[in-house]
């Protein structure tokens, strides 16, 4: 893996034999009258075998898509709407949102697990780690005796390139890379089919960002699972993810194959996005930040939300909301999808407004 | 094995630092005991026995404060803590060893009754936060609030004089003879309910809220979230990683709390006429009895020596970060 040359786009499609279908998903926060709409409407599908990148700013929803697709979502956090359809090995499709406490927890861990934020509070520092893992195996699998859940506790360490001696230890006599690592080999024990991460390696500096983002790759090559990778770090993203999906103040803003959404941006967000950090080989570009600051969930009118800070933004933008369509751009991916007005001059024609064409930044 | 050792020198010196200070307060103390002893027997002492009474309490001899504290410790060595000036000619040691058994059996009782069942609330209230249990924590808080000889009076007057379920003084009936039976313990329970409830009641409170809000700090820990993301049941995430990680703090302060058992419930003892410790305390400090008083504060020196042992041990199996290894 190199860096700026990522693997080529989709290599599987992802419609095609998709593992996990998030649809119309929308979670509020607060239970008052006036809650903030945190998440609206997001739709995102996560194909078998692929890593799914899902990038955006601090506060634009990205852990709380995590925490409400494994209904972990804490108070006052609330799913109002939409569903979590999980497809098993045999191809049954369950609504992670729809099932009862007891199948939930069945369901948990055994087809999705989930790696934390925080590296350094994902163990409770009260047990060894081998406890730790082995819990979860024994969770799932009632009749397996203590030792054979600490023997694949070991197995499971060894694949994350930690000694098995190192079972009887506590989260404090690690280090942090070491402790993630633990975390992603607790997660992998019951060999789930979708891994969600939410930003594993932010925790943790450069060097060990790395090493974790190819063991993930690694692991995901040899044991086959799908990865929701959520980070702010769009080049890291770049490397590791077969699909990237840009979120903006709560809604998917671009979703298209890694090597588009680098190349060839869709969404003015998007571009900005990958004009806040420099290239590592190819000619120097100005860097530029994004002008503003997202806007406050609590405060959203109608229209889109990035026009107060978008370079194409004109009168539409203020009167109707985008929707995520197939970009209008000729010999485009057709399966890529883009929420911006600049790609929907029918409706914005149909709507009155003077039909602007997509700028030249945005259609190379 | 060099965190036990070092504990244990540190305990040692605090041990010391106490006795050694236990041995000057009343030494610089004002007043002549013997004076007070006479004036409190109201002349069935004549005053030609002040010299033997200063023989007899050791007052005569002209020795340096020096050989005193050396005496003093080779007495404490050999357990003779002197002879009480109340109980006279009881030893000191006697004294105490008569009262220590009540005050540790019931309030000992009740501070692990207290601190068991509001733990437990405080685990299942902080679990559930926002719901209908955290309505309990106003109603423990102002049973606290309320202070203790109040509480304690207005349940005598309610359980003992109106209702007469309970008796409103003393520690058993006294027509029985002490011995293990069912009889006389059965009456000490029973004398003892009053007496442990309102020690519970009032107490409870600090337990509850303390648990509680470290239940709700640590239910938002990555590690209970994840816990939960492993599938495991309700009562595993709880009890298992919640409660676990939140009872850290709630061990020490009842490792505490056990200290000062031994001092600490004075008020209770003088309400409820109890014979216990602190009772002894009182009788001591306003009979000037320096002896007997230097061996109560030794006793509870000790006691709260020992606590403090406890809390280490405890924490040291609770908490793997508080041990030092390798």
């Amino acid at each position: 893996m190199t860096l700026t040359t990522p693997e080529t786009g989709a290599r599987r499609a992802p419609a095609d034999d998709p593992v996990l279908e998030i649809r119309n998903l929308s979670v509020d926060y607060g239970y008052d009258d006036d809650p903030v709409h945190v998440l609206r409407d997001v739709s995102l599908t996560l194909g078998r075998g692929e890593v799914l990148g899902l990038a955006g700013e601090s506060g634009c929803g990205k852990s709380t898509l995590a925490y409400a697709a494994t209904r972990l979502l804490p108070p006052p956090g609330l799913i109002t709407g939409g569903e979590v359809l999980f497809t098993g090995r045999d191809g049954r499709k369950t609504d992670i949102l729809r099932l009862d406490d007891q199948s939930l927890r069945e369901s948990r861990w055994q087809d999705l697990a989930i790696v934390f934020q925080g590296a350094m509070n994902s163990l409770s520092p009260v047990y060894r780690i081998g406890r730790q893992i082995a819990d979860g195996i024994l969770a799932h699998r009632p009749g397996m005796s203590k030792a054979d859940a600490m023997a694949r506790a070991a197995e499971m360490l060894e694949l994350v390139g930690i000694s098995p001696d190192r079972l009887r230890s506590y989260p404090h006599q690690l280090s942090g890379g070491m402790r993630q690592r633990v975390m992603i080999a607790m997660a992998l024990a019951l060999e789930p089919q979708v891994l969600i991460m939410d930003e594993p390696t932010t925790a943790l500096d450069v060097v060990m960002q790395r090493q974790i983002v190819e063991q993930i790759a690694e692991l995901r090559d040899r044991l086959g699972f799908s990865v929701i990778f959520i980070t702010h770090d769009v080049s890291l993203l770049i490397e590791i993810a077969d699909r990237i999906a840009i979120m903006y103040a709560g809604e998917i803003v671009e979703d298209a194959a890694s090597l588009d959404v680098y190349q060839r941006p869709r969404h003015p967000y998007s571009s900005a996005l990958l004009h806040s950090f420099p290239p590592l080989r190819g000619p120097r570009r100005e860097l530029t930040g994004i002008p503003g600051s997202p806007p406050d969930l609590a405060k959203l009118g109608g229209g889109c939300h990035f026009r107060d800070r978008c370079a194409f933004a004109w009168d539409a933008c203020a009167a109707l909301a985008p929707r995520l369509t197939a970009p209008d751009v000729a010999d485009d991916d057709p399966r890529r999808t883009t929420a911006c007005l600049r790609h929907e001059p029918e409706r914005v024609a149909a709507a009155g407004f003077e039909a602007k064409p997509v700028p030249a930044e945005l259609a190379g | 094995m060099r965190f036990f050792l070092r504990r244990g020198l540190f305990y040692v010196i605090t041990f010391w630092a106490a006795v050694t200070i236990n041995f000057f307060i009343p030494r610089i103390m004002p007043g002549d005991p013997v004076r007070a002893l006479i004036a409190r027997n109201q002349g069935r002492i004549p005053s030609e026995a002040e010299a033997s009474l200063r023989i007899l309490f050791g007052l005569d001899q002209d020795t340096t404060l020096w050989q005193q504290y050396l005496d003093y410790w080779a007495l404490l060595f050999r357990g003779d803590l002197g002879i009480s000036f109340t109980y006279f000619p009881t030893p000191v040691s006697d004294v105490i060893a008569q009262a220590l058994p009540w005050t540790i059996g019931l309030v000992g009782i009740a501070t692990i009754l207290s601190f068991t069942i509001g733990t437990l609330l405080g685990t299942g209230i902080g679990w559930r936060r926002g719901t209908w249990a955290d309505s309990l924590l106003p109603i423990s808080t102002f049973f606290s609030a309320v202070p203790y000889f109040w509480l304690a009076l207005i349940a005598i007057t309610i359980f003992s004089v109106t209702l007469g379920w309970f008796p409103a003084s003393g520690s058993y009936d006294r027509s029985l003879i002490p011995m293990w039976s069912w009889e006389f313990v059965g009456s000490v329970i029973y004398y003892g309910t009053l007496p442990a409830l309102t020690i519970v009641i009032s107490s409870i409170s600090g337990w509850i809220l303390g648990m509680r809000n470290m239940m709700v700090t640590v239910s938002s820990e990555d590690y209970v979230t994840v816990a939960q993301a492993k599938g495991l049941s309700e009562r595993a995430v709880m009890f298992g990683y919640a409660a676990r990680n939140a009872i850290l703090p709630q061990v020490s302060s009842f490792a505490l709390s056990l200290g000062f058992i031994v001092g600490g419930t004075l008020v209770m003892e003088i309400v409820f006429s109890y014979q216990g410790i602190g009772y002894l305390l009182f009788t001591a400090v306003a009979a000037k009895d320096y002896p007997l008083m230097q061996g109560i504060f030794l006793v509870i020196t000790v006691a709260v020596l020992i606590a403090n042992i406890v809390a280490d041990i405890a924490y040291g199996i609770l908490d793997p970060r508080t041990r030092q290894e390798g």
